[in-house]
């Protein structure tokens, strides 16, 4: 007996044969991706070697970890810290040329061993500092701070570093010693950047001994529980987070302690534009924009920018007396 | 990161809107030296690039607008308002895109048709003023910032743009029939 071929599903209506195989094929990847997302969400740690003080997860299986055992800080901040990545991508670094995203790009050239950096001036001892002894004669402590561009951005960084202070009261400053300037690398085979004269090379920057000597105030080493990227001021920075971010210099290479106000490079740009203090103040607008809001890096809209970066509390009594308007 | 947004997507946003609005701008103002240069003349009988680069010049323009009002300042009129009269850089941006608007307007044929011909191409010299004020917004906000180099190019080939209209240059350069 002849078996009837169904005669409800037409020939056209057959599932092609590619298709069939790409549905199989879609199906197994949903699959993987969901395991994989559970398995990453729920148990990030499986496949590191270790669990650092401030070392992302995702950083640990291709980066070392250089400051396993960090001293923690009251004066660090719980808000969300700023990713890694953004934080090495998005930086003014006019060394390495002016595009935020040029300092990643090339500061691979800039070597920062061996690296040394004279302590001089109106001091009682004046010395070299090895990084390396940097490193060990420090306690070096995690530090997570609001930094605030002038420009309107911010983040929030998980420093590695250490007070200014301990620096300084190595160095013994003299009753003359009313500033302490800071001076960046000047090497144009290191810093490409600094062939183009847009600043005047090289990056020079200053505090008052008094804002120096403050707690807030550190010399970082590191960022994330790793050495200082290239592309954010390796080996050495300062951190003044209460100041607009280009008074936080980078790869330091001498420490002078001086009797005048020392210049600074942005202040020698546009004296009417940057000042000396440069403290985050909502109050007082940059001449081409409010400084009243600033952009989280990672949020969209802006917020809220609050006097001293949020640390008038530690900070404000350092200017009680100043028209925070005259010295902006 | 947002892809190619970078670390800072609102700020790419505003950036490069108002840099595509300027360069339409400049494209816009390129079309009648090519016309006459090259003899042309389908360049805008026929395909109407002037008006094509001049809406999306608008188009831009209030796209970079829009982001900044929004980004910037959450839509907030009263900074809004205070950021254009008490900053210059802002102030001549804002004018360079209120005098887009008039022109974006008669762009449209019937009313090309009701203003007449001559009405019409007065209005439209406009462009010129607008340029320059879109280019000196740029180089405003990029100064204080140490870099000018990209106002920088955008000057010079506005300059070089304006020059072409001189109308000795022009009837030199341009093609007899």
């Amino acid at each position: 007996m002849l078996i009837k071929r169904p005669n409800d599903i037409p020939p056209s209506e057959i599932t092609p044969e590619t298709i069939y195989r790409q549905r199989r094929r879609f199906m197994q990847s949903v699959v993987k991706t969901t395991v994989a997302t559970t398995v990453g969400i729920t148990m990030p740690t499986l496949f590191s070697s270790t669990t650092a003080a401030g070392v992302l997860p995702a950083n640990s299986q291709s980066e070392a970890i250089d400051f396993p055992r960090l001293k923690t800080s009251l004066l660090s901040t719980d808000e969300d810290q700023t990713p890694f990545k953004k934080i090495k991508n998005y930086a003014n670094f006019y060394e390495f040329g002016t595009g935020k995203a040029d300092p990643k790009a090339h500061a691979h050239t800039l070597k920062p061993r061996p690296w040394s950096i004279p302590v001089v001036g109106e001091v009682e001892k004046p010395q070299m500092f090895d990084i390396e002894d940097i490193l060990t004669k420090f306690t070096l402590e995690e530090r997570i701070y609001r930094l605030r561009c002038v420009e309107g951005w911010s983040m929030v960084i998980p420093w590695v570093g250490f007070p200014l202070r301990d620096l300084i009261k190595r160095a013994q400053p003299t009753a003359r010693a009313k500033f302490i300037q800071f001076i960046t690398l000047h090497d144009t085979q290191q810093m490409p950047g600094q062939k183009s004269p847009v600043l005047d090379w090289p990056y020079q920057e200053g505090l008052r001994i008094d804002e120096a000597m403050h707690p807030l105030t550190i010399l970082s080493v590191g960022l994330y529980g790793q050495l200082l990227p290239n592309e954010n001021g390796a080996p050495l920075r300062l951190v003044v987070p209460w100041k607009y971010g280009f008074k936080s210099i980078k790869s330091i290479v001498k420490i002078r302690f001086v009797e005048q106000q020392p210049s600074t490079s942005w202040e020698q740009y546009a004296s009417d534009v940057y000042g000396f203090y440069a403290n985050v103040n909502p109050d007082v607008p940059h001449p081409r924009w409010s400084q009243k809001k600033e952009r989280r890096i990672g949020e969209f809209f802006k917020r809220k920018t609050l006097m001293f970066n949020g640390y008038g509390e530690q900070v404000a009594a350092l200017y009680n007396n100043m028209d925070l308007r005259k010295y902006y | 990161m947002i892809g190619r947004l970078g670390a800072n997507p609102a700020e790419t946003i505003i950036h490069e809107t108002g840099q595509w609005g300027l360069r339409f701008l400049l494209l816009t103002l390129c079309v009648t030296p090519l016309r006459l240069i090259s003899g042309w003349h389908d360049i805008n009988k026929r395909f109407q690039l002037r008006k094509l680069f001049g809406l999306y010049a608008f188009f831009y323009s209030s796209l970079h607008f829009i982001a900044y009002g929004l980004l910037e300042h959450s839509v907030d009129l009263s900074a809004i308002f205070s950021d254009i009269v008490t900053i210059p850089a802002m102030t001549i941006g804002f004018i360079a895109f209120i005098l887009m608007i008039p022109l974006a307007i008669t762009s449209n044929s019937t009313l090309i048709k009701r203003l007449g011909k001559q009405r019409w191409k007065q209005l439209h010299y406009l462009t010129y003023p607008i340029a320059i004020a879109a280019v000196v917004h740029f180089w405003w906000l990029a100064q204080t910032k140490a870099d000018i180099s990209e106002p920088l190019i955008y000057a010079t080939l506005l300059t070089i743009l304006l020059l072409l209209r001189y109308p000795p240059l022009l009837e030199r350069l341009t093609k007899k029939k």
